[in-house]
């Protein structure tokens, strides 16, 4: 293999020998991607909010509305994380079964997953997770509702913000609404392998 | 004449088909830019800005590939080098056999199409599942992707019913949802029972080591959530300078391939998971590949390899609208495919000699393209090299020249033909027997030939 490193090594080396000069690496500010019409909201969740409804994400300010929306809809089976259960479990009714540990040998039985996010971007409706925080990956992606708490000071202003922030994890995911395809006729269809249903749940005190 | 292939391909696409194509296309290009034009200020910069960062990449190659692997490494990853299609399939096989792994789930990558993996992994024993929806429907029913970003765009719900039907997957039921739903279900546990997951790279950061990787259905995310060992494959043109470029590329990316602000997912992968996760790979190996990019970056259209794969260029094509993307003949479909293919063949470029000339040099390939590859003028180039190298494909189509080429270089038969030209001056236009011919000139001023007279002005001038 590293025959083959060297061969394709001295092959890029020898296409480029003959170029008089080379093109230069452009700068760029970040001002220039910075969406038209930005505003600064002084209360970045209100933002954020608004844009992961419009990726069809749902944003939520309380637990109890948490508990009542997955009442509702009979969703009383989930995970979740084991550090953050203990300040969630009391507006959660008794009828409730979360666990605090994922067993991956039975990945149908969560119909939700609560995770914590490393942050959020205000202007897509992103939700960022990274190892550090995540308490398993498949805790937060196998589950038909994916339930990521947030605070306030963690959600940045722009995709620019949160590229130059990415912090040294060997994974970070973006995660911009819920699962989707349009592989079939152009049909837009959700939750495909990961949740169909993504909420935000704000955590702040 | 038999015309080009294209044009033979494209009469036996049934109506529906070519329908269901320049449906899909035309509505993605439309929601493009109305989004690029709402939201940016001023897009065409980003286009051109992102295409100086990708040309930049290219003639530094060599450093960025070198600081790319650099950094893979002080992550924890494994990084492996194949100049070839057998030898990345080999890369691929030998890090199988050395788990004792025999099933894999795949993510969508191009690539991967190109180096024909997953059917050599097949005939070595190993699973080898495609994940995307559309890509899994184009595996079990042995076909190929159509378009760089919707595989099955060419497919109806009706045939895709029949596919699950035929596999097991339920009995015939063409509701999207449905089909979606049963997917979800069979591939879920196929990722928890495989060992290894593969997928592609949308970028690599030069600078630090992560690789990007997009997709909207959560697969690749599944796959690098369930399985113990990752495998990127990517081609050695997919690098970006830095971290912050990727700001760049994302903002364009998923606007120009599928209209929306940001893919769902967008995974920075710089290494093996970390030790406190339960989920994820424990070992990873990036494998560059070449398969004769080299070659392409010595040509004299090396600009190609700014691709991103985003399918704008697709999307907007008129001949790809008519057409689809078998028409191609390759992995690769549309103007982009139309300059790559035949490039990519190095040796065999005579048989994909015709691609480049599929195309009516409107030049809305480049207008659209997020890197600003200059499309058309790759497609010329690509026409003369084929007819300097008396490629037969390089000719299909072209109505015969050599009656016009004795003509203009005889100067007794040239001037016969310019005097001869004055009959159209007085002959009935409007009576042509050829009705399609007839319509044109009844549609249009012909103006009173001329010929002989710009020869007579040179000869009255020289008199002194």
């Amino acid at each position: 293999m590293s025959d083959s490193r060297e061969q394709i090594l001295s092959r890029v080396r020898a296409a480029l020998a003959p170029l008089p000069r080379r093109a230069p690496l452009p700068d760029w500010e970040p001002a220039l991607v910075a969406l038209r019409g930005q505003r600064a909201d002084a209360d970045p969740w209100a933002l954020f909010a608004e844009r992961l409804k419009a990726v069809n994400g749902t944003p939520l300010t309380s637990v109890a509305e948490l508990a009542a929306l997955l009442e509702a809809e009979g969703w009383r089976h989930g995970y979740c994380d084991p550090q953050l259960w203990p300040s969630l479990r009391e507006a959660f009714p008794a009828s409730f079964i979360v666990e605090t540990e994922f067993d991956r040998t039975r990945i149908d039985d969560y119909q939700f997953g609560i995770t914590a996010a490393t942050g959020a971007i205000a202007e897509t409706g992103t939700l960022i997770l990274s190892d550090r925080d995540t308490s398993r990956r498949l805790g937060a992606l196998a589950p038909w509702v994916h339930i990521a708490t947030l605070r306030r000071e963690q959600i940045f202003a722009d995709l620019s913000a949160a590229v130059a922030a990415l912090p040294a994890d060997p994974n970070v995911i973006w995660v911009t609404g819920p699962s989707k395809t349009a592989d079939v006729e152009g049909i837009l269809i959700e939750g495909v392998h990961g949740p169909g249903l993504q909420i935000a749940l704000l955590v702040d005190r | 004449m038999a015309g080009q292939p294209i044009d033979q391909f494209a009469a036996r696409l049934p109506a529906d088909k070519r329908a269901a194509v320049y449906l899909g296309t035309k509505t993605t290009h439309e929601k493009r830019t109305q989004l690029l034009f709402d939201q940016f200020a001023d897009p065409d910069r980003l286009r051109r800005l992102a295409g100086e960062i990708k040309q930049h990449v290219l003639e530094n190659l060599d450093t960025y590939l070198t600081q790319a692997e650099a950094q893979l490494k002080a992550h924890g990853a494994q990084v492996h080098w194949a100049a070839t299609a057998e030898e990345a399939c080999g890369a691929v096989l030998r890090i199988m056999q050395a788990r004792g792994a025999t099933k894999m789930v795949k993510a969508k990558t191009m690539v991967s199409e190109e180096i024909g993996l997953a059917p050599f992994l097949e005939r070595h024993g190993i699973e080898a599942l495609e994940t995307d929806l559309g890509e899994f429907i184009v595996q079990i029913d042995r076909d190929h992707p159509s378009h760089l970003v919707r595989p099955i765009i060419h497919k109806n719900r009706r045939e895709i019913a029949q596919s699950f039907e035929r596999e097991g997957l339920g009995a015939y039921n063409d509701d999207p949802e449905t089909i979606t739903r049963r997917a979800r279900q069979y591939l879920r546990h196929k990722y928890m029972a495989a060992n290894v997951g593969l997928t592609g790279a949308n970028f690599v950061s030069a600078e630090s080591g992560r690789i990007v990787v997009v997709t909207n259905e959560g697969n690749s995310r599944f796959s690098l959530a369930a399985t113990k060992c990752h495998i990127v494959l990517v081609g050695i043109e997919k690098l970006v300078p830095r971290d912050r470029d990727l700001g760049l590329f994302l903002n364009l990316l998923a606007r120009s391939a599928t209209a929306q602000a940001l893919t769902v997912y967008t995974e920075f992968i710089s290494g093996p998971k970390l030790p406190s996760q339960p989920d994820g790979p424990e070992e990873m190996h990036v494998i560059f590949v070449d398969n004769n990019r080299t070659g392409v970056l010595a040509s004299d259209c090396r600009e190609i390899l700014r691709c991103i794969r985003c399918g704008a260029c697709l999307n907007v094509c008129p001949v790809y609208r008519q057409v689809s993307g078998h028409a191609y003949r390759s992995v690769y479909p549309g103007p982009l495919g139309a300059v790559l293919s035949p490039l990519l063949a190095g040796g065999h470029f005579a048989e994909k000699a015709d691609l480049p000339k599929a195309s009516s040099l409107c030049g809305a390939c480049n207008e659209v393209c997020p890197v600003d590859i200059p499309l058309p003028d790759l497609l010329l180039r690509l026409r003369d090299k084929g007819k300097r190298a008396h490629a037969s494909l390089a000719a299909a189509g072209t109505p015969p020249m050599g009656a016009w080429a004795i003509l203009a270089s005889t100067p007794g038969a040239w001037k016969l033909a310019l005097a001869a030209g004055r009959i159209l001056n007085v002959l009935p236009l409007g009576l042509i027997p050829i009705p399609a011919l007839r319509a044109w000139v009844g549609k249009r001023a012909v103006p009173a030939w001329r010929g002989g007279e710009f020869r007579k002005w040179m000869r009255d001038r020289r008199k002194p």
